[in-house]
């Protein structure tokens, strides 16, 4: 089989090692209503209202949505408007925590006795995809096993973006959640087969899961080159599994399923205390963090003000949620903590790589040749200047997941990523 | 500024889109790559024609810098020789002259190659011909006699002799009783001890280059092996003599335009398949001049005619992405 194209990238992973603690409870708590794909819930409470920890307070009947939870008990002191990095509106909840901790009623372990109890057990606990794309998960389960059989259940714990180490620390900390999980997700799917996949960046998860997992003959322990995009899904499925999921298509017309590790964990401790999605692990690194780098469970909807006091960052000229490839610039640090965060990154002027003019296209190549897909990002950037729209369709714009390998080999600087968000904006026109 | 507006700006966040960090590449640390590989021939190309080459090669580099910079200047475009395109366009310039030119042409050549072929068409990576074949070929048309005039391998570095030395495709097959002989040996075409440009005879500091190449990942071998190679077996199948074969694949501009002149990434295909279909072009182009035209040698012609040919192959030899679906054709 061949190897997909990707980078090599240095790792910054030195909070690998630091073992997660708790955060604690922020002074105030702000939770925006667009945590996942999908419909928007609606808040629950208003403004005055007391609520508990784990207590619903969003939600809609949509079935392409994932109910929101308070991570405190507390006080509703106002219900505003937001606006996420993304520029998508909605309202969103602000908590005044009373410290008390107090937990909601009927914060039991769910009754799963077949999938489809299984699905609801899982919508219920408000989960999304927790690697990054915030899917609701229930969604990406109830797939329909007569059209697309499901026969490979992958754990993605291959965690490619530099600096950001949670992934890593789940494994270590939470081995038994994930096997646990990814038991009962075979079980109630029908799923025969499972292989979770790890990067050989980190030694230590792989001998743990494979001890875990050594007299379980369904799940197989899949040790992956670290090479950036490994954890794309696309990327994933094809090196684990040697399958393509086509154009258009999801991974289920490919027969598998692809779980982040964390989500997979999360699944097993639901089934256990039936406590929702209300706390995150994050990794906080960067150049502008002075202190306190690590791995931190924090209550979603945590003020990234809070964050970067704590790490004495509040110098920070660029803060991302997420890894330094893929994640989100924010342009407020009053933005909160979401489902999807996995990192929050504090970078510094001389890291914050702006102000470096792009020159002209020498067509080295060097984009195509990183490219997992063997896309071609320098004929999209001429396409979408000459806003050649079939020509987009014939490089096949679409296939893009905007990995950013183009971006970052490019010698000439060009913001390649950046056109082809553009490009495909022009498409959907 | 007030201590408000200082906090206020102190407070402002960069927002960007993704990626967030970038690779060390740069435009300017691969051009070096390629002049640090051509430095075993441009050696090799001093020692053979004596001071006389390294002024040439000086002359043309100045000339190609000092005109590009003065373009930028009259056009008001940033300063683009940092970017070391321009030296490098000099220095292969420079490489594809003989010895033995008037001062004059090849400043002549340098304006050819920066001003009229790269700059007037957008600058870097904008260019239609590689800026160094165009000026070796119309310096060629223009200035017949004296860039026909190849001198003789020199004895030492500051001697220089006007004797006009035969080139290895020029020269005249000696006759020994009914045998016909070779007019120079192995030992001379791979040490480059024979008439021709200066940059072009040694075949060994070429083909040493030409690897430096392909580890530092400049270039991939397909052009290079599919042009030499098509060169080979065409000869081959001509001749009928291995040893003619290998004498015609180290004579001339073949070495020099295989690794360096044709594997130029503006004027080349952008994936494998067309590099190959345009090194294949190159070498067939070259054995239809070198054998059945008046032409002794056909290599830059080549280069230029498939630079010409490059926008449709690339039109035409598109990635392959995984994943992808055929697009229908919707009958109208």
């Amino acid at each position: 089989m061949k190897s997909l194209g990707g980078i090599k990238l240095p790792h910054y992973k030195s909070t690998a090692t630091s073992e997660t603690v708790e955060f604690g409870i922020p002074e105030k708590i702000l939770i925006p209503m667009s945590q996942a794909m999908g419909a928007m819930p609606e808040p629950l409470v208003k403004k005055g209202d007391n609520v508990t920890v784990g207590q619903k307070i969003g939600s809609t009947d949509a079935f392409m949505s994932a109910p929101i939870h308070s991570p405190v008990s507390g006080e509703v002191t106002d219900i505003v408007d937001y606006i996420n990095p993304n520029g998508v509106r909605a309202k969103a909840v602000v908590i005044k925590p009373d410290g008390l901790q107090t937990k909601a009623d009927g914060i039991t372990p769910p009754e799963i006795s077949d999938k489809q109890s299984f699905i609801y057990a899982v919508r219920e606990s408000g989960l999304t995809g927790l690697g990054g794309a915030a899917f609701p998960t229930h969604v990406k389960l109830s797939f329909d096993e007569l059209k697309t059989p499901i026969d490979t259940l992958i754990i993605n714990g291959a965690e490619c973006e530099p600096y950001i180490t949670a992934d890593n620390r789940c494994f270590l900390e939470d081995a038994t959640d994930i096997t646990d999980g990814i038991l009962l997700c075979q079980k109630y799917l029908g799923i025969p087969h499972c292989k979770i996949c790890i990067e050989d960046n980190k030694p230590e998860a792989i001998a743990l899961m494979k001890k875990k997992t050594e007299n379980i003959n369904a799940i197989e322990v899949v040790t992956l080159p670290s090479k950036y995009p490994q954890g794309a899904e696309k990327v994933i499925i094809y090196h684990s599994t040697g399958r393509v999921v086509m154009e258009g298509e999801l991974p289920s017309n490919a027969g598998v399923m692809v779980l982040n590790v964390s989500t997979v964990a999360f699944i097993a401790n639901y089934a256990k205390t039936g406590m929702p999605l209300t706390t995150k692990r994050i990794t906080i690194d960067g150049s502008a963090v002075k202190q306190n780098r690590g791995n931190y469970n924090v209550f979603i909807g945590t003020p990234i003000s809070d964050i970067l006091k704590f790490a004495g960052a509040e110098a920070a000229k660029k803060i991302l949620y997420g890894g330094p490839m893929m994640g989100t610039a924010l342009f407020s640090p009053d933005q909160p903590i979401l489902k999807s965060t996995n990192a929050i990154l504090a970078f510094d002027e001389e890291e914050q790589q702006i102000g470096i003019e792009p020159s002209n296209c020498i067509r080295c190549g060097s984009c195509t040749r990183a490219c997992p897909l063997n896309l071609m990002p320098m004929r999209f950037e001429t396409a979408y200047k000459t806003e050649d729209t079939e020509a987009l369709k014939k490089l096949r714009l679409p296939l893009c997941m905007s990995c950013g390998c183009c971006s970052y080999v490019c010698p000439a600087n060009r913001p390649l990523v950046e056109t082809n968000l553009l490009a495909k904006e022009l498409l959907r026109k | 500024m007030n201590s408000e507006e200082k906090n206020l700006k102190l407070k402002l966040l960069t927002v960007s889109p993704s990626p967030h960090i970038r690779g060390n590449n740069s435009t300017a640390k691969i051009m070096l790559t390629v002049i640090i590989a051509l430095v075993p021939a441009v050696f090799a190309g001093c020692l053979i024609f004596g001071y006389r080459a390294l002024t040439v090669i000086l002359i043309t580099i100045i000339s190609c810098l000092v005109f590009e910079r003065l373009f930028d200047l009259i056009t008001r475009r940033p300063n683009t020789i940092g970017d070391f395109s321009a030296f490098l366009t000099g220095l292969l310039l420079g490489m594809n002259l003989p010895s033995s030119v008037p001062y004059y042409i090849p400043v002549i050549g340098a304006f050819v190659a920066i001003v009229i072929v790269k700059c007037l068409f957008g600058g870097i990576g904008q260019n239609f011909a590689n800026p160094a074949i165009a000026a070796r070929i119309i310096l060629a048309v223009c200035f017949a006699g004296q860039m026909g005039n190849f001198a003789v391998p020199v004895k030492s570095f500051t001697t220089f002799d006007a004797v006009t030395a035969p080139t290895p495709l020029s020269a005249e097959y000696f006759t020994v009783g009914t045998d016909k002989v070779l007019p120079f040996t192995l030992t001379d075409m791979l040490y480059g001890t024979t008439g021709g440009t200066i940059g072009e005879t040694c075949a060994i500091a070429l083909i040493i280059g030409g690897v430096i190449l392909i580890i530092a990942k400049i270039i991939t071998p397909t052009i290079p092996l599919s042009f030499i190679g098509t060169v080979f077996i065409l000869t081959f199948l001509y001749t009928g003599s291995i040893d003619e074969t290998i004498y015609y694949t180290l004579a001339g501009g073949l070495m020099l335009g295989a690794f360096f002149m044709a594997t130029d990434y503006t004027t080349s295909p952008l994936t494998e398949r067309g590099k190959l279909i345009f090194g294949i072009g190159c070498g067939l182009i070259t054995f239809v001049i070198r054998f059945f035209t008046k032409m002794p040698e056909g290599v830059s012609f080549s280069i230029l005619l498939m630079n010409l040919l490059t926008p449709l192959i690339d039109d035409i030899m598109l990635t392959h992405p995984i994943g992808m679906k055929k697009i229908k054709r919707v009958k109208e």
